[in-house]
């Protein structure tokens, strides 16, 4: 198993299924934890940083139930490698722009990863499809029992567990789900329900987008605090907004679709249109057409389609996906033209007529 | 909880992720919200976490009070107050002990509490004092070899690794490692 195996194949949290798919596309939680015996990573020098990076492999290797694991050691991979990792969601930005020795272990299924030496020591997280908050927090709990019988947690009786930013003391716990809400866009409804989310203490963000260009339609709720709430409190906190917000996007799709099908009927199929046709075709123009080709898909305006597929687009035409599909580098303009020819070969319709 | 840039209280929280030094944390009203949601490729101020913590020790301290605090240096790991207010990220964890009291009301803006209320680990996580030990001999061995005593460097690596083999053995308390190859 290596990274080009990974990239033919769809992650966990890319199948396109679980509850409340057709608006959620993942629940995700990680945990901030750090090994007592050193300072945090920003303090610590190259040699206690591989000595992090060693002693938590060592340990981690010796977990039993922890086989189907792949050890990346980043400063041996090249930069879209680095990147392939970051758009399958594996890790963060951060750490593949950073530098020194740090590493992620990743679940060959993509359930979860590790990362060492980021921010904190070790970044745990557990990414689930839909809306699956319990279950994510069900399988990192059990993650991270596995790794405190074996590491010495930085931990403080009253403070909890000790992160680097005192913005993840506590539990060292973030809940985050990604949402993807065109209609509320579209409708200019979405500041309106965001701020009707503030007092439960939760953070929104806009989502995707090469480099840290926003992007419409998809937004990431987590929690707010990390100190003063046990972890089931949080996860529930994150898992009673998401419904709310779920049923303000199905409104507003009703609404649209009651009010104007027939516009939105032919927004869809020209977006659809478009990535079936278009010979060059950049990474933004594409998330932007495939969101509304999502929400078309998920309302049955067209057909044709598996959401699977369409989720696995999402990912797929990133650069580094592409990159690593067709097995060379390739520069922006070749990577347009690549990326037009194999959202054909996945959305054409086949053969003869076709009708949404 | 007021906003950072005005008087107004802040009614959005926004997480940053793509920041370079990581997740930035901003508590906005509904006015510089809007200004800083619409800025399409977002200039996010990476040190909002330290513009909330200069503005809010501005409110409570006097000058002479702040610069005395950001001369107060963490004892292990060497970090000062002042490297931490301008990186926001801490040095080791000893430094929650160390700036306590100076950082909870910093908590307290942040999760509206200062106890933690979660898991705790289920087994004896080691010494804290030990492990805060090795931290600051660590440095003082990269000090001295920086500063070419390589005597005392010497003295500190043996000291350094007595601690590392006793704790070692202490966490052998686990069934013992397989030796067979199957």
């Amino acid at each position: 198993m290596n990274l080009e195996d990974l990239a033919g194949k769809c992650g966990e949290w890319l199948r396109g299924s679980g509850p409340e798919s057709d608006i959620v596309i993942s629940s995700r939680i990680r945990l901030a934890r750090n090994l007592a015996e050193f300072p945090f990573v920003r303090r610590a020098s190259d040699d206690e940083k591989a000595q992090i990076a060693a002693t938590t492999q060592a340990k981690i290797e010796s977990i039993d139930s922890w086989k189907n694991v792949l050890y990346l050691d980043l400063d041996r991979l090249d930069e879209v490698d680095c990147q392939f990792l970051v758009e399958r969601q594996l890790m963060s930005r951060e750490m593949a722009d950073s530098s020194g020795d740090r590493s992620v272990v990743i679940d060959v299924n993509e359930r979860f990863s590790v990362m060492v030496n980021e921010e904190d020591h070790l970044r745990i997280q557990v990414m689930c499809s839909g809306l699956d908050l319990r279950t994510a927090w069900g399988q990192i709990e059990r993650l991270d029992d596995d790794l405190e019988q074996k590491l010495n947690y930085a931990y403080h009786d009253s403070l909890g567990y000790l992160t680097a930013c005192p913005t993840n003391v506590g539990t060292g716990l973030r809940v985050s789900v990604m949402l993807h809400l065109p209609a509320l866009v579209i409708t200019r409804e979405i500041e309106k329900v965001f701020r009707s989310l503030q007092k439960i203490n939760v953070a929104v963000r806009g989502l995707y987008g090469e480099g840290s260009q926003f992007m419409g339609d998809f937004y990431q709720i987590s929690n707010q605090i990390t100190l003063g709430r046990s972890e089931e409190e949080l996860v529930d906190t994150v898992s009673e907004v998401v419904p709310r917000i779920i049923e303000y996007e199905r409104r507003a799709r009703e609404f649209l679709v009651n009010e104007s099908e027939q516009d939105l009927h032919d927004d869809v199929s020209r977006a659809y249109g478009i990535l079936c046709t278009a010979k060059k075709i950049s990474s933004e123009e594409t998330l932007h057409y495939l969101s509304k080709v999502r929400m078309g898909v998920n309302l049955g305006l067209i057909r044709s389609i598996e959401m699977e597929t369409i989720n696995k687009l999402f990912v797929h035409t990133q650069p580094a996906h592409l990159q690593k599909l067709r097995g060379q580098e390739l520069s922006v303009a070749d990577r347009n033209i690549e990326r037009a020819a194999y959202l054909q070969t996945h959305l054409a319709p086949k053969g003869g007529d076709h009708r949404n | 909880m007021k906003c950072q840039h005005c008087e107004k209280p802040a009614t959005f929280h926004i997480t940053e992720l793509t920041g370079p030094s990581g997740p930035v944390i901003l508590h906005l009203c509904e006015e510089h919200a809007r200004i800083y949601l619409s800025q399409e490729s977002s200039d996010a101020p990476n040190n909002a976490l330290a513009g909330m913590l200069a503005k809010q020790l501005k409110l409570e301290q006097t000058a002479e009070q702040l610069a005395q605090l950001d001369k107060k240096t963490c004892p292990v790991c060497g970090i000062s107050f002042a490297e931490f207010r301008q990186a926001g990220r801490l040095g080791c964890s000893y430094d929650y002990v160390c700036f306590q009291e100076d950082l909870e009301p910093l908590l307290m803006n942040i999760h509206g509490s200062k106890t933690h209320r979660g898991k705790r680990p289920t087994r004896n996580t080691g010494a804290p004092d030990k492990q805060h030990e090795l931290i600051q001999l660590r440095r003082e061995m990269q000090e001295a070899i920086a500063q070419e005593q390589y005597e005392r460097a010497g003295e500190l690596r043996d000291k350094i690794q007595s601690i590392e083999n006793a704790s070692a053995a202490d966490s052998e308390a686990d069934p013992p490692p397989e030796t067979s190859d199957g």
